[in-house]
């Protein structure tokens, strides 16, 4: 660790928050329907896309239809998708000539974008034509975004609202997401991506020989315009194989940036502007802190086990010491142009958000440094988390939290002035089950059936890793890989594809049923016997909680894997 | 007033112990067990490890020793929880039968209507809701009812513990009667409003046995996330031989079983029930009766507090506390006067004006002579006074009402009744403005001056309501005073707003707004026309010696009829919560430490790396195991004592509680079982058990 690192850290801390509140600001203003400086050029666009689809922007929806709106959009979508990826080599745009993706690849892909996760069972160059980069992965990246951040929504008027029946309109929450937040955000930065080098075409494939005389295929495409959303909406799914270690893909180190910042930039936003709607931003300073503190600790972890090198190499002799010329510590699977302070911020912040996209191979991380992406994720993806879904999932957390520490105080729970009761916590406890449910369960199978261990590339504790990675991070809608397992089979792409279905819509429905029934309460307001949910007493509650549930959740497993490698490592054995 | 309180009986008193054991064992039914599901569980996986002990008994096993203490602390776990509430129930029901002693085998006299004369002697379980029964001197009321016709003195002593009997008549605000309460003078006529098993007693009684009990709706939202943390823990331990499969290790079945145990929340699942039944008995040791564990929930909740001001906010009785000579007289000649006319005056105004007098002029302790008659206080004249013969003629003094007095004067005078002086209008406005009530004192035809009668404010009240507001509930003090009388009594308690001139409608409309506004909101009332707002209140303590209507109308009766009462009902409810929210996190924060006992030790085998997680150095896993399921158990029983006195609350702000409670709870719970666990691997080493 050296002092550039920590202060390229504090520089990454400073450039997401200085974008976040004014985006919060905004979004708010987005989400109330209020005016915004966007309105001449969007206004006309909404209205045609309401009066097209036969939208009745005005007419407000009870909890279930917004449920069933949201489900049956996603279902449309995820068939379309289906569709498109089964049907490419008949469809234009096709330069490379790409076939027809398999059946269970194209579902479980289908699926992935549907559900925010981006998952790649398949390598984006050598699978996809232009036209389903194009018009289903990057539709996806978008819709699957708004879905997220309209669900948000929904529960911050649950908030929001006293004694009222409807939580908003999914429509109207999602069309906007999309035209007011996501589109214009995602035109500024492709035009940065651009401007560094990043390609966006629709040219084929050219032919190079390289130096030694070898022939090398260079793939291109319109990539600017997908990296830009696929950061923007945490969707992660990377235009090339690589991801964000493809020159193509991240060229320089302003587009590490750029990029880094960017899957962050949304989720923290919505903090902000979930503040503003429920017109108390302590509250959202609170969540904000606790969500930062958690991402500054996962960065520092990852970035001491990184730096501090792999104990093995050492001992032969290689000297793994930070100099001027030499990054040290342990480079295996990092690029040389990020270096190990912008890899373990890159890994920490791509999976503390569900963004998923990678600059580094966490499979080559050393074990206590490839547990922090592992564990950010098996924390519920709730530091700052997925557009939308980071902070709905952390306000369960907070009703949790709550609910336990608030009987303290000798009252019935509440948030926000809103009672926790049975209702609220039955709901929370199913949002809760499900990581656990689906982490273990999908993973216990993995490792008791041959098909599930065939496709393990490393031996012993490692292996482990590699499966328990996969499934924790489609559950947690993540889509970024450990790397080794190899995915692409029947049993990993349908088991993965209930994973992130599971993980999306099991923990959607619930969350809107709190919405609803929040919204159809009073509020309290405040006075000297209320819990106070805006203090560093209570942020470092929220943080105890989610660490303890977690922790408790998954710490047997995790003793299997990283936990026994790192010892292991130290004695000498590797996996 | 002799007020006898049930008496606070040692934790574990031998006449309750008993019974609780056996209970512990009869609470073993399933039936019983799945009302707690975390304890249900527990009893399974007992249930379990005893078949596999049996089994490696027969089969010969690895660990049979182990598997057999394993099993037998398991059970151990079972019947600590059990225990717990049995005491609880124990305690609770010992002093809910103190309330009732006397309501034994007692008959009663039916009759047909409510003139009838002739009755039948039928026992009163036989009473149904609408029955009219005769009770005349020396009968002992069947059951809870309403006088229709008569009037007789009762003696309540068996529930108020008050010794003097009270009066009790057919219609206006003092018609209910209690059952078990005895007449000692007189015949009433009383309608029957409970069935037998629904009177307050009865339900009260109710609220305190575990198996009849109906959880509250705190207490049930906590018991749904007690039982998602068990199915958490279920999915670990059922997953994680799969995982353990994969690295080559076996888990014996009895570790997975030991695992899943100390992970599930079982000391505040053992402990839930007995956490509620202690808060309903704390209730009946302040001589409350709550109809419902809703109520007493709801009390911690409290917002609004709405207090009336005679007999709560100030005594009962009014006191002199000052003479106020009007121009041209001597303040000695009024205080003289006024001790005159009050000497035979016996009631606490009058007293209060013969100290006051004899405090501030030391006038010598006299009494009236045969020369003197008194002329007592009526309703007619509004004044009273006495006329004494002295060598000059028949001296009249009189006290009372400004109209009154004037008028009086004005007429020895001969003149019509009519213009009151300003000095005496200044005087008296004065006294109205500091929330007092004027007294005009008159020698023959001459007016001396006004006595301030001043409402006195309880000691110590005013330091109660700021503790209240810190605790974030604001006081509302219920006056029929005018505003001027109202704002001034207000300011000196300390109370946060009141309500002057109020009426059932102003009050009932003063809840409902406060309601709106999202608050809930508590009171306490006596009179039929206090029932409305009893009802609408979230919290309504009816005084027991209120009317039937108001009885019925409130959620919890007051045996003493005391309204300050409200203010220990709301510490009560907010003890109540804080013990379950306490022990909750008590129970989670435990966790921690028995991961690091068992995981080294369950992956001991084929992982020995993972002995650096060993971090509190156990002997051996076999002992590590066993230490945690040890000490799991008796967590329970060392925690009996917390769960039924309730954690210790001082009023203070929600932050100062909050961080009090992390400290204690929290991070105690995080330390102990460390040191728990440590100390009881120890004893097992050292004796070889494992």
């Amino acid at each position: 660790m050296n002092a550039a690192g920590i202060l390229q850290i504090v520089i990454f801390f400073a450039v997401v928050t200085a974008g976040a509140i004014p985006l919060g600001t905004y979004m708010a203003r987005v989400y109330s329907g209020e005016k915004t400086w966007l309105d001449p050029v969007f206004k006309p666009i909404e209205h045609l896309i309401y009066k097209i689809c036969l939208i009745k922007p005005d007419q407000e929806q009870h909890w279930t239809v917004y449920a069933f709106s949201c489900l049956v959009f996603s279902v449309i979508g995820l068939l379309l998708m289906y569709a498109v990826m089964r049907l490419q080599a008949l469809l234009p745009l096709n330069p490379a000539e790409m076939s027809a993706v398999a059946p269970d690849l194209a579902f479980n892909t289908a699926v992935s974008f549907t559900t925010n996760t981006n998952w790649q069972n398949y390598g984006g160059e050598s699978t996809m034509a232009y036209l389903t980069q194009m018009l289903g992965m990057t539709v996806k990246n978008f819709v699957s975004a708004a879905t997220g951040m309209a669900v948000l929504v929904a529960l911050v008027r649950g908030f929001a609202r006293r004694q009222a029946k409807t939580v908003g309109n999914f429509y109207v929450d999602s069309v906007r997401s999309v035209l007011y937040v996501l589109l214009p955000l995602s035109i500024v930065v492709t035009l940065a991506l651009v401007w560094q080098g990043m390609p966006q075409n629709l040219d084929a494939y050219v032919e190079a020989t390289t130096l030694e005389g070898a022939k090398q295929v260079i793939a291109q495409g319109p990539v600017a315009s997908q990296v830009a959303i696929k950061h923007l909406g945490t969707n992660g799914g990377g235009f090339f194989n690589a991801n964000s270690a493809h020159p193509f893909e991240n060229p320089t180190a302003l587009t590490n940036l750029i990029e880094m910042a960017g899957q962050l930039l949304i989720s923290a936003g919505l903090v902000f502007a979930f503040g503003r709607m429920i017109g108390d931003k302590r509250q959202a300073r609170a969540l904000y802190i606790a969500m930062a503190a958690m991402l500054a600790v996962g960065i520092g972890f990852a970035y001491w086990a990184e730096a501090g090198g792999n104990p093995q190499v050492q001992a032969m002799g290689v000297d793994i010491a930070s100099t001027d010329t030499a990054p040290g510590g342990n480079m295996e699977g990092k690029e040389v142009r990020f270096g190990i302070a912008n890899s373990a911020i890159f890994a920490a912040s791509t999976t503390g958000t569900s963004c998923g996209a990678v600059n580094s191979m966490h499979d080559s991380f050393t074990p206590i440094g490839g547990m922090v992406p592992l564990v950010n994720i098996m924390l519920g993806e709730v530091i700052f988390g997925g557009v939308g879904a980071g902070l709905h999932g952390m306000i369960v957390f907070v009703i949790v939290a709550v609910f336990i520490a608030g009987l303290m105080v000798g009252r019935t729970p509440e948030y926000l002035g809103k009672k926790m009761e049975a209702k609220e916590v039955k709901l929370a406890v199913l949002c809760i089950l499900i990581f656990p449910l689906s982490i273990l369960g999908f993973g216990a199978l993995a490792m008791v059936l041959p098909v599930g261990l065939s496709s393990i590339a490393a031996p012993g504790p490692h292996g482990l890793s590699e499966v328990l990675y996969a499934f924790t991070s489609a559950t947690g809608n993540n889509g970024s890989a450990f790397g080794g397992l190899s995915g692409n089979t029947l049993f990993y792409n349908t088991t993965l594809a209930a994973a992130m279905l599971i993980g999306r819509f099991l923990i959607i429905v619930p969350t809107l049923a709190i919405a609803g029934s929040l919204a159809a309460k009073k509020i309290v307001p405040p006075s000297a016997g209320t819990f106070p949910t805006h203090g560093s007493l209570f942020i470092g509650l929220l943080i105890a909680v989610i660490v303890v549930i977690g922790g408790l959740t998954f710490f047997p497993v995790l003793a299997l894997g990283p936990i026994v490698e790192h010892f292991s490592l130290a004695a000498g054995t590797l996996f | 007033m002799a007020i006898h309180r049930p008496q606070e009986m040692s934790l574990f008193d031998g006449s309750i112990i008993r019974p609780a054991v056996i209970s512990a064992f009869a609470k073993l039914d399933p039936r019983d067990l799945v009302r707690n599901p975390v304890m249900f569980t527990t009893a399974v996986v007992a249930v379990l490890s005893t078949v596999l002990f049996i089994r490696d008994v027969a089969a010969g096993g690895e660990y049979t020793a182990v598997v057999g203490q394993i099993a037998a602390w398991l059970w151990f776990t079972v019947l600590f929880a059990n225990f717990a509430e049995a005491v609880a129930e124990g305690r609770g029901k010992a002093q809910a039968e103190s309330l009732r002693k006397t309501k034994t085998e007692t008959s009663a006299k039916k009759v047909g209507g409510v003139d009838a004369t002739a009755f039948r002697e039928v026992p009163a379980t036989s009473l149904r809701a609408g029955d009219l029964v005769v009770c005349e001197l020396g009968d002992t009321i069947p059951g809870d009812g309403e006088v229709v016709a008569g009037i007789a003195t009762i003696d309540e002593s068996a529930i108020t513990g008050e010794s003097a009997p009270v009066i009790r008549e057919s219609g206006g605000d003092r018609s209910a009667v209690t059952g078990g309460t005895r007449v000692v003078s007189d015949r009433i006529v009383v309608r029957i409003t409970a069935n037998p098993g629904e009177s307050f007693l009865d339900r009260m009684i109710a609220l305190v046995e575990g198996a009849k009990r109906q959880k509250t709706p705190n207490e049930i939202a906590l018991t749904i996330l007690l039982v998602g943390l068990t199915q958490v823990f279920l999915i670990v331990c059922a997953t994680l031989p799969a995982f353990a499969s994969y690295s080559g290790t076996v888990i014996p079945v009895v570790f997975l079983i030991a695992l899943l145990v100390t992970l599930i929340p079982t000391t505040i699942g053992g402990l839930l029930s007995a956490i509620g039944i202690a808060g309903m008995d704390r209730l009946v040791r302040f001589n409350v009766i709550s109809k419902s564990g809703r109520a007493v929930e709801a009390a911690g909740d409290i917002d609004v507090l709405l207090l009336d001001k005679t007999g709560t906010i100030t005594l009962g009785a009014r006191q002199a506390a000052e003479f106020i000579a009007l121009p041209g007289v001597n303040e000695r000649d009024l205080a003289e006067a006024a001790l005159l006319s009050s000497l035979a005056d016996e009631t606490p105004e009058g007293k209060s004006i013969v100290a006051l007098a004899r405090k501030r002029f030391s006038f010598a302790e006299s009494t009236l002579g045969a020369a003197a008659t008194f002329i007592p206080f009526s309703a007619h004249t509004r004044m009273s006074g006495v006329n004494i013969e002295t060598a000059s003629g028949l001296v009249e003094i009189r006290k009372g009402a400004t109209d009154s007095v004037t008028g009086y004067v004005a007429a020895k005078e001969g003149k019509t009744p009519g213009g009151v002086p300003k000095e005496l209008v200044s005087a008296v406005e004065r006294v109205a403005k500091a929330g007092g009530t004027p007294l005009v004192v008159a020698r023959d035809n001459r007016l001396l001056g006004v006595i301030y009668l001043k409402d006195m404010v309880k000691p110590g009240i005013r330091e109660r309501f700021a503790t209240l507001r810190a605790m974030g509930i604001r006081t509302v003090m219920i006056t029929g005073d005018n505003p001027l009388t109202a704002a001034a009594i207000a300011a000196e308690a300390g109370v946060d707003d009141f309500l002057a001139e109020a009426t059932p409608e102003n009050k009932l409309e003063l809840i409902r707004k406060e309601q709106q506004g999202g608050r809930l909101v508590a009171m306490c009332g006596d009179g039929s026309n206090d029932a409305p707002a009893l009802a609408q209140a979230d919290v309504g303590v009816a005084m027991n010696t209120g009317t039937q209507a108001a009885r019925e109308a409130g959620n919890m009766v007051d045996l003493e009829s005391d309204p300050t009462k409200l203010i220990e009902i709301v510490m009560i409810g907010k003890q109540l919560l804080m013990s379950r929210g306490s022990l909750t996190t008590f129970s989670i924060a435990n966790d921690i430490a028995k991961y690091f006992a068992i995981i080294p030790a369950m992956f001991m085998v084929s992982y020995p790396q993972l002995q650096a997680l060993n971090v509190m150095g156990l002997a051996s896993p076999q002992s590590a195991i066993l230490s945690a399921i040890i000490f799991n158990a008796l967590i329970i029983i060392a925690l009996i004592p917390l769960a039924l006195r309730g954690v210790k609350y001082k009023p203070a702000s929600a932050e100062v509680l909050l961080r009090r409670n992390i400290l204690v709870y929290g991070l105690g719970g995080i330390i102990v079982p460390f040191i728990g666990i440590k100390a009881i691997d120890l004893l097992v080493a050292a004796l070889g058990l494992a």
